[in-house]
């Protein structure tokens, strides 16, 4: 099926779970900011997990489908439009998503997935790199991309159970396990409140609130940071590092979000606030296990649902 | 040697000071050790200077009683115990690393600051170039861009300065000078660094099964070459 981009939004990007075993040559993983939400409308639409879908920020596409299908839209929400659950789609139908009206980053999984060229193991695009997803770059108004051969229907009317998503909020608290250096700093930043500001992208989310002043001046060598580390450069305001965040960092670590929340981040715009958590790193691991679990469950409940023709 | 989680997805291998002397060396060694042990869910291993970066899939660690943590720092640490005997061993006889050479045209409109870079060292152009290509310089870690080198070994006397106002556009395979560090820019990027001159290999390549051309622990030498060369290369 083909889709044709009449309008491209504002940053639309073909995405996955990612790149996996190239961080030592300097590729960031990538891969959806909400990989929760990509890998939910994936199930929606009975692909695997993984399959390549599109990111969309802010403002939406306008896009044609030129053949019947299945589609499902997660994380922000459109208005009307329904989010978290499957959307059959007609043949040359229109498809306008307009402004997001909730949450920073939605995602439309297509029966089939969206077919382009992996590169480095991965559909995802890298930005910055200037390679994957359509050309290593954002979808333009006129582009027209393909999916992989998949007939499907959806049988029933069903929905999810909100409860097993995550805890999205314009003011949400994260949970964060302590970093490396996490004793530099005075405790205080556990009981602020941060704000979103404009300069965040895919590469990470700077926020600005009290300024952190670090107890010692020493001079640390560059190493490995993570999705999800939490950084202080010298003027105190922290950045959070996300998908696309360069792999060697030399500032100074004060967290790192544990995996489950990193969707929570993902769905802040510019202007939300966000406040700290600390977690020990059992209790991380324990999350991770639970939403596995629920995921597991999800695609039980879905088998059956949706049906190849 | 010590270990630390970094977040809930990875663990980092700390070299302390008793491997100092050997360190840059051992940190990409210790890497290529873990990467062929093949732990399971285990998707990258990052050296850089004096650590070495695991990430893991907690899910691929979950197994009865212990943690996915403790359960990987054990076999991480049975690993790191094995390779560190053999390399305590064959120091003496350890090979330097990996040799790679680059070639790279100086100067003229490839190297539009190697003047800068002279007046700066009080050199003239041309010893500048001698002593940028005639000393031994090792990668200590890959990163800021997708196959960026950090090297070290850069001759005191051409230290100097980034620009005061970085260039919006600098091609890739520059070769340039930025306080202490020189460097390699793999592909097209903004810049501040001093630019004296470009290579024509390409240091990254996303199409090749190993993408990055450089590797930590990797001795680096750049070789002077014509204008003629460089345009002529393949």
């Amino acid at each position: 099926m083909e889709i044709k981009f009449e309008r491209a939004g504002l940053l639309t990007t073909v995405q996955d779970l990612g790149r996996a075993g190239h961080r030592a040559a300097g590729v960031p993983s990538g891969g959806a900011m909400d990989a929760w939400a990509l890998r939910v409308a994936n199930l929606l639409v009975g692909n695997a997990e993984s399959a390549a879908a599109l990111e969309i920020t802010l403002m939406g596409p306008e896009l044609v489908f030129s053949e019947a299908g299945v589609i499902a839209l997660t994380g922000g929400a459109f208005g009307e439009i329904s989010s978290w659950r499957p959307i059959a789609v007609k043949a040359g139908e229109r498809l306008k998503l307009g402004a997001l009206t909730r949450g920073c980053r939605a995602y439309l999984a297509v029966a089939g997935g969206i077919a382009v060229e992996r590169v480095l193991g991965s559909a995802s695009t890298d930005l910055r790199g200037g390679f994957g997803g359509c050309g290593g770059r954002a979808l333009r108004d006129g582009d027209v991309l393909g999916t992989y051969l998949a007939a499907r229907t959806v049988t029933e009317h069903w929905w999810i159970d909100e409860r097993i998503l995550p805890d999205y909020s314009t003011a949400p608290t994260v949970r964060v396990v302590h970093g490396e250096h996490a004793d530099e700093f005075e405790d205080a930043w556990g009981e602020a409140e941060f704000k979103v500001t404009p300069r965040s992208d895919r590469m990470g989310l700077r926020l600005d609130g009290p300024a952190l002043a670090r107890k010692v001046t020493t001079n640390l060598a560059s190493t490995a940071v993570a999705p999800g580390t939490i950084q202080v450069p010298p003027d105190g305001q922290p950045i959070v590092l996300m998908a696309d965040a360069q792999t060697i960092g030399g500032y100074p670590q004060l967290a790192h979000v544990v995996r489950v929340d990193l969707p929570l981040i993902a769905q802040l715009r510019p202007g939300d606030a966000v406040r700290f958590r600390v977690v020990d790193l059992s209790e991380a691991h324990r999350l991770i296990a639970t939403q596995e679990r629920v995921l597991g469950l999800l695609r039980e409940g879905l088998a059956g649902k949706i049906r190849d023709r | 040697m010590r270990f630390a989680p970094l977040g809930d997805s990875a663990l980092v291998v700390k070299f302390g000071a008793s491997i100092e002397a050997g360190a840059l060396a051992a940190v990409g060694d210790l890497a290529s050790a873990l990467r062929a042990a093949a732990l399971p869910g285990v998707t990258d291993v990052v050296p850089a200077y004096t650590t070495v970066t695991l990430f893991y899939d907690p899910a691929a660690w979950i197994a009865g009683e212990t943690t996915p943590y403790a359960a990987l720092l054990h076999a991480v640490a049975g690993v790191t115990k094995t390779w560190r005997m053999g390399w305590e061993q064959s120091k003496a006889s350890s090979s330097k690393g990996r040799h790679r050479e680059i070639p790279v045209c100086y100067g003229t409109e490839f190297g539009p600051d190697l003047v800068d870079v002279a007046a700066h060292a009080r050199l003239t152009a041309a010893e500048v170039i001698a002593r940028h290509s005639g000393a031994e310089y090792r990668v200590q870690a890959i990163g800021f861009a997708p196959g960026f080198p950090y090297l070290v070994g850069l001759p005191k006397e051409l230290e100097t300065p980034r620009r005061s106002s970085p260039r919006t556009e600098v091609p890739a395979g520059t070769v340039g000078i930025g306080g202490a560090q020189t460097g390699v820019y793999p592909m097209k990027s903004p810049g501040g660094w001093q630019l004296i001159g470009r290579t024509p290999m390409r240091l990254f390549d996303a199409a090749r099964a190993e993408p990055a051309w450089l590797g930590v622990g990797d001795v680096v030498t750049f070789r002077a070459i014509t204008r003629e060369e460089f345009i002529a290369w393949k």
